[in-house]
């Protein structure tokens, strides 16, 4: 507390005069002053912080708690829990292979949304930040996608795609009749299908992010280039990429995130039961149908509370692994030199 | 620090009037070859659910890639006529923006304690909001959905509006600190020279200075709770309270062999974001570019 008042003191003498003027308070020594201060900065933090704080304890934190405690017990969410069956939820959902396939899908689509959604992402943003003609039309269309929900995605795309949709009548129409497949059931397709249905979806916020990053290098180091001579590849490679390493992280992480939690776009197209079948059945999709549908909350809640693990372990990981690379590039190629 | 990065943004804000200022030229064929196979495949499909709708069902059925063959909107006024789809509409109106004002209000107010006043916990304030980027909707949604159900919310927009904010509320205040950060020193000190609390500094300057950051945020939470499927879907299960995404897909179950209404009910059910977002869309790259440099 004493630095929050030796950090005022500055401020305090400046309007001091004025507080006291206004409130005809007899000008007394200096501490009675300070104190009060004080006391008015913690009644406004109070004030300012507290609604948020406790919003966002209420409903976020409070919750993935409760998730944790009734992930011990059998509960079918009337009443209080009371047949703790300690961690056997959890063996339950680590040797159920639907839970094991749901994983391997989630990893599937983590890895690739990055492969497919970065490098295009950042093409495009390179593309909408030239200064020209018609960029503001350009940008907003190619962030459609990403404004409409998920939920219209998911109507529009699955009648698209139906076995006697569009895009099959399409490709009869055009002579490619011999692609015709079903997009949607086929289990060996189904993975491929969503992930264009993914990546077309979410490609314009990395496009959002990227085109932000870009705009945050100050102009002088492209003068500067242009003043050397750099051809415009040549300034993307060894300006722009660069400097846009830490937005690149930034975006893999949430994508990361994203991926792990993917519920919607699934559970949409493929409904509840089909997407097991069909091979895109994932984690959230999972938690959903053997909790809430199965009206097992105990188990429910366990499955989210292991979800919620998994990507923490992958989150950390990922950190670790960049912040290593990070201080690795650092330090002189030295370092990098020697582990090989 | 925070006045080298506000140099830093003005210094470049200033290049890129002056660029403008030169005015924008044609770029090169290829790119706008590029770009229009870009922006094809980006609204190819949005376009065959809005242009669907003007179709009629046996159209769809003999070719469903077609195009309307005569138009009809007898789909497109069967929707706008209906009462269910105005209770929808009118239900997502009020949980977006009551969500998105809330959030930002908040938000505004912590991020405002975060970025300028010095006190102990300070950082455990920012972290804990940080932290908060980690606990997505989805890990929570079951025991989100009990402590709902117990505070009787459910059925009721309220219980889709608090977690809404509070969802909301990490990524905002991760956006919005370093705009109010970037408000120079001097410019408070002149504000409480001049005999202004904090508070009044807060309103006659803070709020005016991170505009750009409000605006990003607000768009970014309205467009988060207008399309929000998961949480309505675990919440509300009374036909007179859901929200549009959930209305679409009761739509179109309820109606799979009208596929032209449910074209023409989907296609209307995104316009609000897309009005929103089209408007303020150059100001969301520029409210971000503040936020993801470090």
């Amino acid at each position: 507390m004493s630095d929050s008042a030796e950090v005022l003191t500055p401020r305090s003498s400046g309007s001091q005069p004025a507080r006291d003027g206004a409130h005809r308070a007899p000008s007394r020594a200096d501490r009675p002053g300070r104190a009060r201060a004080d006391w008015r900065q913690r009644l406004e933090i109070v004030l300012l912080a507290g609604p948020a704080i406790i919003v966002f304890l209420t409903f976020v934190i409070f919750p993935v708690f409760m998730a944790a405690y009734y992930g011990f017990f059998k509960w079918k969410g009337f009443g209080v829990p009371t047949n703790f069956v300690g961690l056997q939820n959890y063996f339950t959902i680590f040797t159920d292979q639907n839970f094991l396939d749901a994983l391997k899908h989630n990893a599937f689509i983590v890895v690739l949304s990055l492969v497919m959604q970065g490098p295009a992402a950042i093409a495009f943003a390179l593309l909408l930040n030239q200064n020209i003609r018609g960029r503001s039309v350009i940008r907003v269309l190619i962030f459609i996608p990403y404004v409409i929900s998920e939920v219209i995605v998911g109507t529009g795309w699955g009648l698209m795609l139906q076995y006697q949709g569009a895009v099959n009548t399409l490709l009869t129409n055009i002579g490619l009749g011999a692609f015709k497949v079903d997009w949607i059931a086929d289990p060996n397709i189904a993975i491929w299908t969503l992930m264009v249905i993914i990546s077309w979806k979410y490609i314009g916020f990395a496009v959002i992010l990227m085109l932000a990053g870009i705009q945050g290098i100050p102009d002088e180091l492209y003068e500067a280039a242009a003043i050397d001579g750099a051809s415009y590849w040549q300034i993307q490679r060894w300006i722009t990429l660069p400097l846009i390493g830490p937005t690149i992280r930034v975006w893999a992480f949430l994508s990361i995130i994203g991926s792990m939690q993917l519920f919607d776009l699934v559970y949409i197209i493929w409904g509840q039961y089909v997407a097991s079948t069909a091979g895109t059945s994932t984690m959230a999709t999972y938690m959903v149908r053997e909790g809430r549908l199965a009206g097992n909350y105990g188990y429910g809640n366990a499955v989210g509370v292991a979800i919620f693990v998994i990507s923490l372990v992958i989150a950390l990981t990922y950190q670790r692994f960049v912040l290593r690379r990070d201080t690795e590039g650092a330090l002189t190629g030295d370092s990098g030199k020697k582990h090989k | 620090m925070s006045q080298v990065a506000l140099t830093a943004r003005t210094a470049s804000k200033r290049g890129k009037r002056h660029a403008n200022a030169s005015g924008a030229t044609w770029g090169s064929p290829t790119t706008y070859l590029v770009a229009t196979v870009l922006i094809a495949l980006c609204i190819a499909p949005v376009l065959y659910i809005v242009i669907g709708g003007f179709r009629t069902n046996s159209q769809i059925t003999v070719d469903p890639s077609g195009w309307p063959k005569p138009w009809v909107i007898t789909n497109y006024v069967q929707v706008l006529t209906s009462p269910v789809f105005w209770q929808q509409f009118g239900n997502s109106t009020i949980s977006a923006v009551s969500t998105t004002v809330v959030t930002v209000g908040l938000a505004l107010m912590v991020s405002f304690v975060i970025a300028r006043y010095k006190f102990r916990g300070r950082n455990v304030m920012y972290s804990l909001f940080a932290a908060g980027l980690m606990f997505p909707l989805t890990v929570a949604i079951t025991p989100l959905y009990l402590l709902i159900k117990n505070l009787g919310l459910t059925n009721n927009l309220v219980g889709i509006i608090l977690p809404q904010i509070a969802f909301a509320l990490p990524a905002t205040v991760i956006i919005l600190v370093p705009f109010l950060a970037a408000i120079p020193k001097e410019l408070e000190e002149a504000a409480s020279i001049d005999g202004a609390s904090r508070i009044g500094f807060f309103f006659r300057m803070v709020l005016p200075l991170s505009l750009p950051g409000v605006i990003t945020t607000g768009i970014l939470a309205f467009i988060g709770a207008w399309n929000g499927y998961l949480l309505p879907l675990f919440i509300l299960n009374d036909s007179a309270h859901y929200t549009l995404p959930l209305g679409v897909q009761a739509f179109s179950s309820e109606h799979s062999v009208d596929t032209a209404a449910v074209l023409a009910f989907t296609s209307l059910s995104m316009i609000p974001a897309l009005l929103f977002f089209s408007i303020f869309e150059r100001r969301i790259v520029g409210g971000l570019s503040g936020a993801v440099k470090g």
